[in-house]
Parts: C-alpha cells; sequence; structure tokens
C-alpha cells in the first residue's frame, strides 16, 4: 500500500481507556519534557499510570495487559487532552504506537496536534463511544478497522459513521506539508502586511 | 450586521481562505519560551527556513528555570541544555530574547502583558494553553503546539477553522473579598472543564468591567480551565491606560492612533453569541477545587461530595477516584483540610495586585509551623515593584520563601515539587495529578485565600477574617 492509502484505511487492535479527562500531564509528564528532540517519548506515555515506584510496570494499567500488547487504536471518553498545549502528548502516543484516537471530545490544542503529526481523533457520540467500550472490554483483544475515506470504522459487531471536517480530512489523507501549503499564499501574507501596515511596530 | 468581538479581530486578520474551512490567519505576536520551541527551531534548519517576523517574536525562559538563583548553574543539567537550546536558537535566527541576566525576564503570559508586547485587536500566540491570559486586553490569544510554533516561526500565520462565540456575562457586585481567580472558579464549577470546547469565550458585564486589568489576566488566564480556544474582554479606558508608557507600547502620536483603532474592537449591542451563560457576581463565594479537575470546585463552606449523589456514574466514579487521590472523606468540610504546601506564583496569580493582596492577609502574623509556603513573583519586574513596597519583607518576615521569578511549582519541572501525597494550597490553574509532582495533592485558590491556609494551616474563609 502507498502511504496516503495506509491513511486512508488502519487496521489495528484497540486498547481501552476508560478514563474521562485524561489531560496532558497525565499523558506525558512534565519531567520529559526537557527533551530537545521530538523523539523518545514513547516509553514515558502515562508514566504515572504506567509504572510502579521501582519503575517495573504497574500490572494495574490497562496498557500494561497481555492482550492489549500492539494495540494501535486508543478508545477513551471524554474531553481527552486536556491541559497543556505540549505535542509531546501525541509524540508519546504515537511513538508508542496509537494511529488512531476515539473518544467522545476532544480538547482543541491536543486534537490540532494530533492532525498536524497525521494522527487521526475520531469525535463519536457518548451512545457510540459506550457500545465500542462493550465490544473493546470482553476477554479478547478486538481489531477495528477505520476507513477515512469512506468515514466508517467497524469494530467486532459494530459500525459506525463518523463526522470530520473535510478540510481535515484533506490534510491527512494528502500528508501534506502544511509551512509548505502556507507559504504559497506568500504574495498574500506580503500584501496584507502592507496593506495592513504590519510594518508599523504597534501593529 | 452585528459583529462579535471575536468576529472583528478574525476579520481584521483574515488574509485569505486556504478551503471552505479554513483561514489564513495573521499572527500579530509571536511568544516563545524554552520548553515548546526547541524542535521547532530544529524544523526551520532542517527545512532551511528562517524566522519570517523576528520584530514579532520574543522569547523568555521561565518554565525550566531555577527559582532559588539567577545562575544557569542553579537549574539541572538537561535543564541548562534545553535553556541553551532557546540562547543559541534566538541568538541564530535574531529573536530577541529575555535571559536568566535580563530584566525584561519573566513567565512569558506576565512578561508580555507588562512590557507593552500585548495590544488590543492582537492575535498572540505561545506553544503554552494559558496563553489565553492577554485576551484581558481584548486580543485574540490562544495557546498552540510545537508544529504550529514552527508555523508561526516561519510564515507569521496560521491555519485556523472559525469558533463558535460564547457569552459568558456576571453582573452585580462581588463581595469585597471575592477575587477573579473565584470567579474564573465559580465558572468552571459551572461550565465544567469541557463547556468551552469549541468555542472563544466573552467575558462581559457589570462585575467584568469592575475588574483591574490584572484581575482580568487572571480570568482569562482561567479561560483555557474551562475548555475554550480563548477567553477575550473587550478593551476600555483601563485597558489603555494599562498600556500607556510601558517598554514596547506605542508612544506619542503612535499611542493616539493606535488607541483610536483598539477602541473599534468590541461586541456590537446585537452581536449573536452561539451560547451565553449567566452568573450573579453576588453569589460567588471564595473557591476552593477539592479534587483532581479544575471543575471539582466548591466554595469554602461546602464539604466534600459523595459519589453516592451523583446521578451520573462516569462523574461518580471520577469523584470517587479524586476523594481517593486527594486523601479526603466524604462529607468533610473545606475548612477542615489541613495543608503542608503553599505555592503563591504562576501566570495566573503572580502579579504584584496578587503579591499584595497575598501580603494584607499576613497582619504581622507568622505561618503555620512546619508548613512550607513559596512566593515566586511573575517575572523580575514584579519582584522588583513588590520589593520598593516592601512585599518581601511582610512574607520574610511571616515565614515564607521569597523566590527568583519562574513557572515553578505551577509545573513542577524545576526543582520546585511537592513530596507524594504532600497537600498544597496553590493559586496556579492545574490541580490535575501529578501536576506539582508524583501522587501530589493540589487545591486551587486565590493568593489571599492561599495566603490565609499558611496561616491558619488549614483552608479559613476570608470573609470571617474581616
Ligand atoms: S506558570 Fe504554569 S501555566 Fe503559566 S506558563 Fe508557566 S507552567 Fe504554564
Amino acid at each position: 500500500m502507498s502511504s496516503a492509502q495506509q491513511k486512508m484505511f488502519h487496521e489495528g487492535k484497540v486498547a481501552p481507556l476508560d478514563i474521562n479527562n485524561v489531560d496532558t500531564d497525565q499523558i506525558i509528564p512534565k519531567q520529559f519534557l526537557t527533551s530537545v528532540s521530538r523523539e523518545g517519548f514513547g516509553e514515558a506515555l502515562f508514566f504515572d499510570w504506567r509504572y510502579l515506584d521501582d519503575e517495573k510496570p504497574n500490572p494495574d494499567f490497562v496498557l500494561n495487559e497481555d492482550r492489549y500488547q500492539g494495540a494501535t487504536v486508543l478508545l477513551t471518553r471524554e474531553n481527552f487532552g486536556c491541559g497543556s498545549s505540549r505535542e509531546h502528548a501525541p509524540w508519546a502516543l504515537q511513538q508508542y504506537g496509537f494511529n488512531v484516537i476515539i473518544a467522545s471530545s476532544f480538547a482543541d490544542i491536543f486534537f490540532n496536534n494530533c492532525i498536524n503529526n497525521q494522527m487521526l481523533p475520531i469525535r463519536l457520540t457518548e451512545a457510540q463511544i459506550e457500545s465500542l467500550f462493550q465490544q473493546a472490554t470482553g476477554s479478547d483483544p478486538v481489531d477495528v478497522t477505520v476507513d477515512l475515506q469512506g468515514q466508517k470504522l467497524t469494530m467486532a459487531d459494530v459500525t459506525v459513521e463518523f463526522d470530520i471536517d473535510s478540510s481535515i480530512k484533506q490534510r491527512l489523507l494528502s500528508g501534506q506539508d502544511f509551512i509548505g501549503v502556507s507559504e504559497a499564499y506568500i504574495e498574500q501574507i506580503v500584501a496584507f502586511e502592507q496593506s495592513e501596515g504590519r510594518d508599523k511596530a504597534w501593529r | 450586521m452585528a459583529k462579535t468581538l471575536y468576529q472583528k479581530i478574525w476579520e481584521a486578520h483574515h488574509i485569505t481562505q486556504i478551503n471552505e474551512q479554513t483561514a489564513l490567519l495573521y499572527i500579530d505576536r509571536h511568544l516563545v519560551h524554552e520548553v515548546t520551541s526547541p524542535q521547532a527551531f530544529a524544523g526551520l534548519r532542517d527545512k532551511n527556513r528562517i524566522v519570517r517576523r523576528a520584530d514579532k517574536t520574543f522569547a523568555t525562559m521561565d518554565h525550566n528555570v531555577s527559582t532559588k538563583s539567577r545562575t544557569m548553574a542553579a537549574a539541572s543539567p538537561v535543564a541548562q541544555k534545553q535553556l541553551n537550546a532557546l540562547s543559541t536558537n534566538c541568538e541564530e535566527f535574531g529573536v530577541t530574547l529575555f535571559d536568566l541576566n535580563h530584566p525584561n525576564q519573566g513567565v512569558v503570559h506576565v512578561m508580555g502583558p507588562e512590557l507593552g508586547i500585548t495590544l488590543p485587536g492582537h492575535t498572540i500566540v505561545c506553544g503554552d494553553s494559558h496563553t489565553s491570559t492577554h485576551g484581558a486586553f481584548g486580543a485574540l490569544a490562544f495557546g498552540i503546539g510545537t508544529s504550529e510554533v514552527e508555523h508561526v516561526l516561519a510564515t507569521q500565520t496560521l491555519q485556523q477553522k472559525m469558533s463558535k462565540t460564547l457569552r459568558i456575562e456576571i453582573n452585580g457586585e462581588v463581595h469585597s473579598q471575592i477575587t477573579s481567580k473565584d470567579i474564573a472558579l465559580a465558572i468552571i464549577g459551572v461550565t465544567g472543564t469541557a463547556g468551552g470546547t469549541g468555542y472563544v469565550a466573552e467575558f462581559c458585564g457589570t462585575a467584568i468591567r469592575a475588574l483591574s486589568m490584572e484581575a482580568r489576566m487572571t480570568l482569562c488566564n482561567m479561560s483555557i480551565e474551562l475548555g475554550a480556544k480563548a477567553g477575550i474582554i473587550a478593551p476600555d479606558e483601563k485597558t489603555f491606560e494599562y498600556i500607556k508608557g510601558r517598554e514596547f507600547a506605542p508612544k506619542g502620536d503612535d499611542f493616539a492612533a493606535a488607541k483610536q483603532h483598539w477602541q473599534t474592537f468590541f461586541s456590537d449591542d446585537d452581536a449573536e453569541f452561539d451560547l451565553t451563560v449567566k452568573l450573579d457576581a453576588a453569589d460567588i463565594k471564595p473557591q476552593v477545587t477539592w479534587g483532581t479537575s479544575p471543575e471539582q470546585v466548591l466554595s469554602i463552606d461546602d464539604a466534600v461530595p459523595d459519589p453516592e449523589q451523583e446521578p451520573n456514574l462516569i462523574k461518580a466514579d471520577a469523584i470517587r477516584k479524586a476523594i481517593a487521590y486527594m486523601g479526603l472523606s466524604v462529607g468533610q468540610k473545606i475548612t477542615d483540610i489541613k495543608v503542608d504546601t503553599v505555592f503563591i506564583g504562576s501566570c495566573t496569580n503572580s502579579r504584584i495586585e496578587d503579591l499584595r493582596s497575598a501580603a494584607a492577609q499576613i497582619g504581622g502574623r507568622k505561618i503555620t509551623e512546619g508548613m512550607r509556603a513559596l512566593v515566586v513573583p511573575g517575572s523580575v519586574r514584579v519582584r522588583e515593584q513588590a520589593i520598593e513596597e516592601g512585599l518581601d519583607i511582610i512574607f520574610k518576615d511571616a515565614g515564607f520563601e521569597w523566590r527568583e521569578p519562574g513557572c515553578s511549582m505551577c509545573l513542577a519541572m524545576n526543582d520546585d515539587r511537592l513530596a507524594p501525597k504532600e497537600r498544597c494550597a496553590s493559586t496556579s490553574n492545574r490541580n490535575f495529578e501529578g501536576r506539582q509532582g508524583k501522587e501530589s495533592r493540589t487545591h486551587l485558590v486565590s493568593p489571599a485565600m492561599a495566603a490565609l491556609a499558611a496561616i491558619h494551616g488549614h483552608f479559613f474563609d476570608i470573609r470571617k477574617e474581616h
């Protein structure tokens, strides 16, 4: 498959994280923000939940369960990614292996950060999320297939359609460099600066 | 057609439409700090890009710095690496940097307004969610991720989708001891932490007009905690007076021209909002968060809630978890909660008025024995002003530690942090699990309530103090 096709279609194991309001401090605690690179955050994902004081895996944390190893889709609840704007949060999720996150709502900055990293955040209704949790929390792990082009996902017996802004969908499918897209408007930007007097220090 | 303040700022920065939903918006001010910028500068370098408008970009060191000493050596080795990277990046790309030796250094959201970098009608961004603070000046100000930091550095623009509009109207008069921190927490208690998601919130009403500029900054700072993209307050004479004479603010004829321009930024009387929330100022009591989310907030005369009384099962579970994490019991009175540490600081509450209000509670008394209490001014300028007013002496005599400016225990990236299970009355903005250190227990309050907790050893109703 080409990379664009891979983005159109994702298939992978689901890990359920049954918590509301998961904030970016939980996703990646501050002690890992001292890095000056974009790499190496996967190990630190959900650090305080995932590890015990002696840094051994916490057996009570869902991502440490055998059946969810290798998961690439995270299923969670309301207001995921609230709090700090740190892009280290989506970096950590992605480097751990998650490419798709399904929730009933996302915090705005986190949502944008996911898109900027070619990750797919999917918003569903609370009732849909509930039915997916029922599928995903049985004794055996389940796979989900996500069809971005067709805007639907299937998990075991459940198929749901999802909404996504056409512009965001396009961004994900094309894999464009956003800076490059904006730079293509350089003439308009310069004209705007001149007409609006942006060269004055106070503008 | 009648327009909201947000729509007016949006239109004044709209360069072009990229597609039906996405506009290219011009950014007037970009504030930069050491933690969320290194990967952005590295990205520029990789692609041979420059900082397009270094004259609109200002950097400071705050998140990672030691508050015990001004020297670089006082920061941890990894922090030093990040601070040095910011110096190198700013030098290479020609960005103004207020480093540890600079008289303008401070927490990024304290620094911008006090230097007159933040102006009405502006679009202002920073790789930090509390950028919403600058909305107090009638600017559209919001936090961005590192990829967007790189985008703004390279283009001075952002690709944006228009948000919905939320009007938060607060009329009437607050009790004399109620601060804008209490107002902010009371609002979040009503909306929840996701109530503002997808919206830009405008605060208005007589109680908002009555607030000082610094109090407005505290309120707008907390608007991200209700999930709003930004919080804004229309500028007025107070705003213009505050800006006048500041280092980077327009001067002389420029100021007059600027003021005329700024006065066009307000919501028209009949402008329509997607949602309106109204609160009566007189109903707002001193607020204390009891749980691990800012929406888990109560008035000082309340008690820890009972999860069995919460009909929503997920919320009930969150209450149960928060009670366990915070080491509290159902029905425990807020005023019976004892605190170990008091932190007065952060971009929410570390300005001169905050320090004055905390100092005013002390009245010659000492902090409770065994208590640790920190005052961390928001900037070098705030610190110097406080010293000039003798506030440092008041704090030190009472037993507070008087520190150097930085983010400090707001996010505990430096060595100012809580031990596991340590309980803190904090003037910062987030009481998340682990925010102030692993297993730390944070209660958010106003500076005055924090100072009173230091003196009494537990939360105390400020209305009974006077
Ligand atoms: S004081 Fe806290 S909230 Fe403010 S900029 Fe620093 S870390 Fe962020």
